[in-house]
This record gives C-alpha cells, structure tokens and sequence, in this order.
C-alpha cells in the first residue's frame, strides 16, 4: 500500500508543476485549453493526495511497523481512534496531511467558485498548485511518511501519551484546517494581483473562504486551549508559549483582514493594506509551522528538529519577496477611492481595530523573537515570559473589546452628535452601572474590572441592535417577535452573525477577567487528613485526602489519588487524578504479560476537573511520599474556565450564521432591489 | 484633511503606547537566558550579578535528582558539560523532569554557588514523539 501512495506523491509533484505552470501560461498566452488543463491538475492533485492519504491511514490501521512512521506514532495496545489521528500525530504525516488537505480546499475552490469569478480561477489553480507542490516537495525530499525500515520491530513506540486524548483528535486538524484553509483567499489575492483585476470582484469570491478559514483557526485554538488545560496539568488554559503564539498570529491578522476588507467593499478604502494582510496571514500560516517545525525558538513544544525548517525558511523568504515585488508593480491599481471624512466614523474605528490587532500581533511576534533578535543584536539571550504579553496585550485587547462595541455602531463617513447619542447613550450607560458596581462590591483586580464593564457595554449594543431590529420588523411587517427575530438574523446574516461572533468575543474577555482570581495552594495529606481553602466567590472548600490506589490499564501502569471534595460543609463528591506510566508490549499480546511490557515515554498527569459555571476545582496529584499513602496535591480554584469553551460554541454559531449558503455576494441588480428595502428601514428610525 | 490629521493624531498615539508598552514590558520581565558557563563568567566578572534573575538554561546530571516529597524540595546538579550548579527548587516538577533532560530554571544564584530556583522546565526531546531510550 505504501508503493502506491509513494507514487500518488510522486505523481502530485508532477502535476502540482503542471498545475502551476498551465495556470500562469494558459492566462498570459490566451489558451484556453491550458486553461482547462490547469483547472482539471486541481482535482488530478486532488485526487492523489487523498490515495496518498488513504494509504498512509491503512498502514497505519494495519499497524505495518515495517514502515519507520508507523513505528514511530504507533503501538498495538494504540486505540484506533488515536492510530488514525496519528496519521497527523508527526512530522511528515503531519506534511502530507496539510498537502492533502490543501488540494481538497483548492478542489471545493475551483468546484463552488461562481462563474462570475471565472477569470480569477486560472491563477487561483496556479498559486494552490504551487502551495501543494511546496507540500509535496517537503514531504518527498525532507520528511516522508512512506519510508521504510531496514527491519520490522515487533511493536511500534506508541504515541505520546498526552496527545491521547479527544481534544488532541481534533485540535490539531482544525487548526491545520484553519491554517490551510487561508491559502485559499491568499490566491485570490494573488489572482487578482497577476490578473489586474483589482475590483471588489475578488474580495466577494473570498467572503465565505476567509471566514471559514477564521473560525476554524478559532476553533483550532481554543480546542488547543481545552487540551492544555485537561492535559497538561498545570492548570491554566494558555502560557505565551511560542507555538501558541504562532497559532494566535494568523488569527489576529485574519481578524484584522475580516474588518478591513468591509472598509473596501463599502468605500474603496484599504486596498493595498488589505493585500497586506491577507498576505501577512498566509505568511504568518507558513511561519507558524516554521518555528514549530524548525526548533529555532525553544519552546516545550518542541517538535523533532529537522531540516525540514530550511525548506519552509526559503519558502518564507521566496513568497514574502514574491509579494513585494508583484504588489509594488500594481500599486498604482490600488489607489485608494476616497478619504476619511472624520475621525469619528465608523471607517476611523476600524482602522483603529485594525491598528490594534496588527499592533497586538507585532508584539507578539517580537516578543517570541526577541531571544533570537536579542541574541544577534546583544549576543545574550535575553527572554520575556507571560509577565511581558500581559502586560502589553491586555491594555490592547481592552480597547479592542471597547472598539467591539463601537465598530459596528457608529455611523459611516462622519458620526454626528445626533448618531452618537442614539446609539451609545444606552450602552455606555449599561457600562458604566456595571463600572460602578464592581467598585461598591470591591472587585478586587482593575483589569479585569474594566474587562467586565467593557463587556456590559459591548453586550448591551449588541442587545439594543436585535431589540431595535426587531421591533422594527414588527412595527413594519407586523411580524410577531419570534419571527421577527428568524427573518432578521435570516435577511441580514452577515450583520447580526457578526453580533453573535462578538458575544462569543466577549464571553472569552469575561473568562480571562476571571482568570485574574486563580486561586492556587499545595498541600502534602496522610489519608483521611485534610485542608481548606478559600475560593474567590467566598466558598470554604475542604479537601480530604482518601488514599492511593494502584492498577492496570489497556496500556499503562496507573496511580491513582483520590480527594472527597465539600464546599462550605456539604459534601461535593469525590475526585481523582492519575499518574500514568504507560507501556508497550514486546509481543503481540492483549493483555501484555507483565514480564514483557516495556515503559515508555515520560509519566503523566491527568489532572482531576470538576467545572461549573462560575468556577473550576482542578486538582494534579504530585506524588506520593516514599512509597507511602501520603500524597502531594496541588489545588487550584479556576474561575469562569467554562466561559472560554461556551465563547468558542457561541463564537461558532455566529460564524455558521454569517457563512450559511444563500445570501451571497449581491450583484448590482439585487443591491438595487434591496435598497427598497433598506430606506423602508431607516425611515423607521433606524440606522442602515 | 482635519480628520485626517486627527485619525494620524489618534494612530501615533495609539503605535506610541503599543511601542511604549513593549518597551517597558521588556525592560521589566525581560531575562537573561544564559548557560552554566555564561552565568558563572558573569558572575566572576561582576559578583553583584548575582542578585539579577536569571534564566539558565543546562542538562540535569544524570543521578542527582533528589526529591524530598514531603517538603516538595528537589535538589540536583545541572551541566552545560563545562560548568556545574546545584539547584535548589522547591514546588512540583514537570512530568517530564528526569535525569539528562534539559531543563530551563529561573531564579538566582544564592553566595554559596546553589542556584535557587523559582520555576522549573522541563524539556522532552520532543513531546510529540517518543524518546528513543538506551
């Protein structure tokens, strides 16, 4: 099986070329039969990523140890699920399955494109091409899967046992989803780029594209975010680490484009910065795996340092010069078609939001850099940690939460006293009674009272927006309020999808505030010993130590520690958490016989979780003292965590709502007939 | 052009405090990342180097950890094959803290050459892939 995706992968490289070459030479000599040949590479690549993908998963599913990935990633006592995910568990799986996942987008691309758009479409197929052919040539040349080893062990390595677990499934694949997914408006870009066909053409073609890719990065991350929370056991949710960072860069960008790109549809605005940052996203997709792939930053994410890290340098540098140098030809195509009338207007608040998110991922960048830069500058490593992203990003992110708020509201061009007053009087208000009652209940930390208050004010606009909406539906059409509320979520997708996606915003703003009440303590209890402690809302919980116990598992060696868990007196439950030495069997057998079972990698900890809505008990067990039932816990009291996971379901439902199919890009014709519509609107008060 | 000018008005300000706060934030919490050579030339060359936070970044010599569970001490050496420093660090260690792994400590060095450290971490040759063991 692994001869044939061999070939696939061999066969891809070809066609992949071919793909780019008919596209760039089918536009520039007005062929149209290399047109044809370009568009039908897309889906020959395609189709031979997916037998190379097929082919890899069933070696691995046959557990054929013979290839050096399987061995590597897998073990018999490995449960399916976690052998398929696998797949993408490594490097080079890792590669091949961006490849194939590529070619599948670029496919959906050419196969869902309207015809309108037709003329972008030959050099969207070149510029997929030439991203796959990147893809293959890394997996090919620096990284294959398919390789095999000299001899046959009778038993794989098994995959590392932290990323067993189900947000480990689907964390990475839809981040890579997002990642990937960013190729595709990047194409466009280009395509419009080489084609001069620099009108808003491109921009509607990619609207549903940049989305989806935005809100799978989402997803991607905060499932990133459960993982380390369940499974690292430190008892946080996010660390400024570089890998993580690397994953929040190209979302911050995307954030920034998906603001921006409305500046240029509406008013013409924005054109080559918007080139920019579609560019910098997919640039920052492809930096993101560099510095995971390379081990050029230290990180305790590490991956296997290879030279895979030099193919994705020359990419880097090869696309960002590629550019330079195409959007410095056309810029004179990109003039700008108006000016900012004020700087009170809705165009003025996005630039401000788009500042900001820019400004924010700068520095991170430079943050998660700066060892590296002060090294070559200074010739000493010089380090920032969490303490350096706080203290910068969480000024910027409250003005950006502010901006939330006021963005969508304010009124195009020039906001007068008038607009201002209608629309923020209500809102402010809420804001500032939410202000002044933290400072009465003496909330203790400001931030985080100025996150909460922020909120109020950005959930408030957001309520008076469906609530004015509605009513006006139902004054109008003198539709009931249920209805009323469907037609104008439903008419009006992309508006008030958008609403929903900044509650979901919001929600996550209101979770970190509550981070800043982390409440942690050690302890070290003999059974039936316990200790107390004070959680931020003013509950006395009390923890008492039951005991160890010792068993086996499907493939590991597990010792347990158990806590009885009361708040304020009455009895909560019981909660565990394990240290887990996991094993490998040298033969075949299930159970292993004990003599034959191998340790392999490191121990670890699954911490104990009991959520509710307002806060979270997270207990890790340390250890135990000299063989001794005496155990050494860590507690820690973790507000809000589940407003993080219930922001990213809230966050989702907005990004279906705006992407979900029927109310595309309107065409002129439409436009007009809704402009009826709209009047009717804001002759009944209302701001269109 | 008055919007403008206030817009340019309003972005300066807005890229001054972003630059003004990543400079501060990096005088502030920014550390020296050195090895057990470096941090041992420094300190000869200016004994008050002593009293600044530092990161360290070196090998655990293989058969020095000593845990004492009941005070959550753990003491052991760490190497960058040239420089040696017993470490002193009191909390819970990382899964993947054991012998020969690198590890990253951060916290100073005490006058009597241990380093106390206030933060442990622990590297695997790659979290994602098995370490091959001997």
């Amino acid at each position: 099986m692994t001869v044939l995706g061999q070939i696939a992968l061999w066969l891809a490289l070809l066609i992949a070329g071919w793909g780019v070459v008919t596209g760039l030479r089918g536009v520039s000599g007005r062929r149209p039969d290399l047109i044809r040949s370009a568009r039908r590479s897309v889906f020959a690549l395609a189709g031979l990523l997916t037998v190379a993908a097929v082919s890899l998963i069933t070696a691995l599913l046959r557990r054929d140890f013979n290839v050096a990935y399987v061995a590597t990633y897998t073990s018999r006592s490995l449960p399916p699920v976690y052998t398929i995910s696998a797949f993408y568990g490594g490097q080079a799986g890792s590669l091949l399955f961006w490849a194939f996942v590529l070619s599948l987008f670029a496919a959906a691309a050419q196969w869902l494109t309207p015809r309108r758009y037709e003329a972008l479409m030959p050099h969207v197929a070149a510029v997929t091409s030439g991203v796959t052919l990147f893809f293959v040539s890394v997996t090919l040349f620096a990284s294959n899967p398919f390789d095999r080893l000299p001899f046959t062990p009778a038993d794989g390595q098994g995959l590392n046992p932290q990323l067993q677990n189900p947000g480990m499934v689907v964390h990475p694949p839809l981040l890579y989803l997002g990642y990937i997914s960013i190729t595709v408006p990047f194409a466009f870009a280009v395509a419009a780029l080489l084609s001069r066909r620099l009108d808003t053409g491109w921009l509607h073609a990619i609207r549903r594209w940049t989305l989806l890719s935005w809100t799978l990065l989402s997803v991607g991350i905060t499932l990133g975010m459960w993982w380390a929370y369940v499974e690292l056991g430190w008892g946080g949710y996010w660390a400024w680490d570089p890998v993580e960072n690397a994953s929040f860069l190209p979302w911050l960008t995307m954030t920034a484009f998906l603001h921006s790109v409305m500046i240029q549809e509406k008013r013409g605005m924005l054109k080559r910065w918007n080139m920019i940052l579609i560019t910098l996203s997919f640039v920052l997709s492809i930096f993101g795996t560099f510095i995971t792939r390379s081990g050029i930053i230290s990180s305790v994410h590490s991956f296997t340092q290879s030279n895979v890290g030099y193919f994705f340098l020359a990419f880097l540098v090869f696309i960002i010069l590629g550019l330079a140098a195409l959007l410095w030809s056309r810029l004179p195509l990109l003039e700008t078609e108006a000016r900012l009338e004020s700087a009170l207007s809705r165009e003025s608040s996005f630039f401000f939001n788009n500042l900001l998110l820019v400004g924010m991922a700068f520095s991170i960048l430079w943050g998660t850099l700066f060892p590296i830069l002060s090294e070559w500058v200074r010739g000493t490593k010089v380090t920032v940690g969490p303490p350096f992203f706080n203290q910068v990003n969480i000024p910027i992110g409250l003005a950006l939460l502010a901006l939330t708020g006021i963005g969508p509201l304010i009124a195009w061009r020039r906001a007068s006293p008038q607009n201002l007053k209608r629309q923020f009087a209500g809102p402010a208000a809420a804001g500032l009674i939410t202000a002044v009652l933290l400072l009465a209940l003496r909330f203790g930390d400001m931030y985080a009272g100025v996150a909460v208050a922020l909120a109020a004010f950005v959930v408030a606009t957001v309520v008076q927006e469906f609530y004015r909406g509605v009513g006006a539906r139902h004054r109008l059409h003198g539709e009931g309020y249920a209805l009323a509320f469907v037609r104008l979520v439903g008419r009006n997708r992309r508006r008030y999808g958008g609403y929903i996606v900044h509650l979901g915003i919001v929600t996550y703003f209101v979770a970190f505030a509550g981070m800043a009440f982390k409440t942690e303590m050690e302890a070290s209890l003999k059974p039936g010993e316990s200790t107390v402690m004070r959680s931020p809302y003013g509950h006395t919980y009390t923890f008492t130590h039951l005991g160890v116990s010792q068993y086996d598992r499907l493939n590991r060696w597990v010792t347990a520690a158990t806590v009885e868990v009361s708040r304020d007196g009455k009895r909560l439950g019981v909660m565990k958490s394990e240290k887990r030495q996991h094993f490998t069997c040298t033969v075949n057998m299930s159970p292993c016989p004990a003599q034959l079972r191998r340790q392999s990698f490191e121990p670890s900890t699954e911490a104990g979780i009991r959520s509710d809505l307002r806060e979270d008990l997270y207990i890790v067990f340390a250890g135990s003292v000299a063989g001794t039932e005496e155990a050494v816990y860590r507690f820690t009291l973790n507000p809000l965590v589940w407003w993080v996971w219930y922001g990213g379901v809230i966050l989702v439902v907005g990004g279906v709502v705006v992407m979900w199919p029927g109310t595309g890009p309107t065409p002129a014709s439409r436009r007009r007939a809704m402009a009826g519509y709209q009047v009717e609107l804001v002759g009944s008060g209302r701001n269109a | 052009m008055h919007a403008r000018t206030k817009f340019l008005g309003a972005a300066i300000l807005v890229v001054g405090t972003v630059g003004y706060l990543m400079a501060t934030g990096i005088k502030d919490t920014g550390m020296y990342f050195l090895t057990p050579s470096e941090l041992a030339a420094r300190v000869a060359a200016d004994p008050s180097f002593r009293n600044v936070g530092v990161k360290m970044g070196a090998r655990v010599v293989h058969g020095s950890i000593q845990r004492d569970v009941a005070s959550q001490t753990i003491t052991f050496h760490v190497t960058d094959g040239q420089h040696t420093f017993p470490v002193v660090y009191r909390g819970l260690a990382p899964d993947t803290f054991t012998d020969d792994v690198d590890v990253v400590v951060e916290g100073r060095l005490l006058t009597d050459g241990t380093f106390r450290a206030t933060t442990l971490l622990a590297k695997c040759g790659s979290r994602y892939e098995s370490v091959p063991r001997a």
